[in-house]
């Protein structure tokens, strides 16, 4: 039997959320004794891949189709899957990958499980550990299918370095059509996302006003950070709701989370709340999310948060 | 034009989550249901293109009696008839599948799901049931405009955004962005006295099987208390994050 990794890039370079899913995966293999393949589409880089103990890579030329394309990804990917004998597939968390695992299930005919936060706990069948209730809880879910895709949370496994050889095979790319056609992305490439965000630092309303966001976003370039926001933040239109974290926004699973002028709504909370380490500022000790936080200053963040960046700045000498 | 528009009955945002029955099932005592939030924008934007087209529109819901409120508040802030499709699932491709039964007898133009329900978080429903319809989805729709025949789309993406054009039939997960939060309607008086009025059928489920199987429940570990850094004293915390947690 086979584990196989769907391996996302991006201009050929290998995403860190694919290298996650590829330490799990070889976690799997391991324990298992199974192959551990990879599928990846125009991959660049391939020689990283050796660190993380790879066995095979299906590298698939797109002929310089630069765009995402489910259809064809899962197509190329469910004839690898019969091809290798793939008992359990795996994708990341990406916005890409959660969008071709329930796609490639079907195609695959397996089960498909998300927010896959542990190793499976059982094999035959397997059983694996998911969160819920946006973090609220977790659950143990079974499969019960011959083949299962997981979609594992960002950050919950973490990367974990495996010497190997891998053999690199090229596969065409498959011709499906349909009636849905990319013609443009909109990226703002110079920026950290959220999802790939190791360090993220996150506004609310306490910052009074979107003219001040330069607080944020200077904490957030000295720490290599992406930048998000609270829910009241996005309705006001004060930042682009592409920033609103929490229930009905983006889920946050980053290593250090860093609420300033954030309340700490239970929505909010539970959108975070799988980030390892969370860090408050706010004035009002009476603020919720003293309770949620590891670390915490009931302080003015218009001193504290300049005082920050301009400390960390002369630590790290830029 | 023929619009159906999937909604979970979930537990209110601010709801505490707790188990029975030894921590295999949702304990619903006390818990408030709403509309799935992620499915109410793409409800809101299906009502917007029947003002705009007259095109019909239809919510379906899977799951017991106790789900036919937020179907009746469905209808009252604007759909045309609804559909309670008689099963308490297990997973999301039992839901995805009873979906696919309806959308097998009457043609849809387009079918709205959202991005994910906010309880179990599956963020399939919408893709396997397009798939298994054979049918184009859209995921994480953040846009849906009409050009004469062709539809303008946008998907959220990872860091920013993807620009799509597409033609009907098409399956698309709804999110915050297809519409604000000030755009959803709140049913007035009138569109709830015809709420009662307007067709809320019952069908058995045609399909049962189901892929996975929640075994039990837990709720994360308490957390201790936040430890408190003087507002003068920023060193101490950069110290704290750097050598004691370790994350920068």
């Amino acid at each position: 039997m086979t584990v196989l990794v769907f391996i996302e890039s991006q201009d050929g370079v290998i995403k860190k959320a694919s290298l996650e899913a590829i330490s799990y995966g070889r976690s799997i293999a391991d324990n298992q004794g199974h192959n551990l393949i990879g599928v990846g589409f125009s991959i660049k880089d391939s020689q990283i891949l050796k660190s993380y103990g790879l066995d095979k890579l299906y590298n698939i030329d797109t002929q310089g189709d630069y765009y995402f394309n489910v259809d064809r990804y899962s197509s190329n990917i469910s004839s690898i899957v019969e091809k290798e004998k793939v008992s359990i597939a795996i994708v990341s968390a990406s916005a890409d990958s959660r969008y071709l695992g329930p796609v490639l299930s079907v195609k695959i005919d397996a089960a498909y499980l998300s927010n896959v936060i542990e190793l499976p706990s059982q094999y035959e069948p397997l059983k694996v550990k998911r969160s819920c209730f946006t973090n609220k809880a977790f659950n143990e879910t079974q499969s019960e299918k011959k083949c299962t895709v997981l979609s594992l949370s960002s950050n919950s496994f973490g990367l974990k370095e495996k010497p190997g050889k891998v053999e690199v095979i090229s596969e065409s790319y498959s011709n499906l059509t349909n009636n849905l056609k990319v013609s443009s992305l909109d990226k703002a490439t110079d920026k950290v996302s959220i999802a790939d965000a190791d360090i993220v630092v996150s506004g609310g309303r306490g910052l009074k006003g979107p003219e001040n966001w330069h607080l944020i976003e200077d904490l957030a370039e000295v720490l290599g950070a992406a930048t998000a926001c609270s829910k009241p933040v996005s309705d006001m239109g004060w930042r682009s709701h592409s920033e609103h974290v929490g229930q009905t926004g983006k889920p946050v699973a980053s290593n250090l989370y860093i609420a300033i002028g954030v309340s700490g709504a239970i929505q909010h909370i539970a959108g975070i709340n799988s980030s390892k380490v969370k860090v408050v500022i706010n004035n009002d000790p009476e603020a919720p999310f003293f309770k949620a936080a590891d670390y915490g200053i009931v302080g003015d963040a218009f001193e504290v948060v300049p005082t920050l960046t301009e400390k960390l700045k002369a630590r790290k000498k830029i | 034009m023929n619009i159906l528009v999937c909604i979970s009955n979930v537990p209110d945002t601010t709801s505490k989550i707790n188990f029975n029955e030894n921590n295999t099932s949702f304990d619903s005592q006390g818990v408030q249901f709403i509309i799935n939030p992620n499915d109410e924008f793409g409800l809101t934007r299906a009502i917007w293109l029947q003002q705009k087209l007259g095109a019909k529109v239809t919510v379906v819901t899977v799951g017991d009696s106790t789900c036919e409120a937020i179907l009746r508040k469905c209808l009252a802030i604007g759909a045309d008839q609804a559909i309670r499709i008689d099963l308490k699932p297990q997973d999301g491709f039992q839901v995805a599948s009873c979906l696919a039964s309806i959308c097998k007898k009457t043609e849809y133009d387009l079918v709205i799901t959202g991005r994910e329900s906010i309880d179990y978080n599956g963020g399939m429903v919408g893709a396997i049931l397009a798939t298994q319809l054979k049918i184009p989805y859209l995921a994480n729709c953040i846009q849906l405009e009409l050009d004469g025949d062709n539809l303008n789309l946008q998907r959220e993406i990872d860091g920013g955004k993807e620009i799509l054009t597409a033609t009907f039939p098409l399956a698309i997960g709804a999110q915050k962005g297809l519409v604000e939060e000030k755009d959803l309607i709140i049913p007035n008086m009138r569109g709830i006295m015809q709420a009662r009025q307007k067709p809320l059928e019952v069908v058995p489920p045609e399909i049962n099987a189901c892929n996975s199987l929640v075994q039990n429940y837990e709720k994360p570990a308490e957390k201790g208390p936040v430890k408190l850094v003087d507002a003068e004293d920023i060193d101490g915390l950069i110290d704290l994050l750097e050598n004691e947690a370790k994350v920068i």
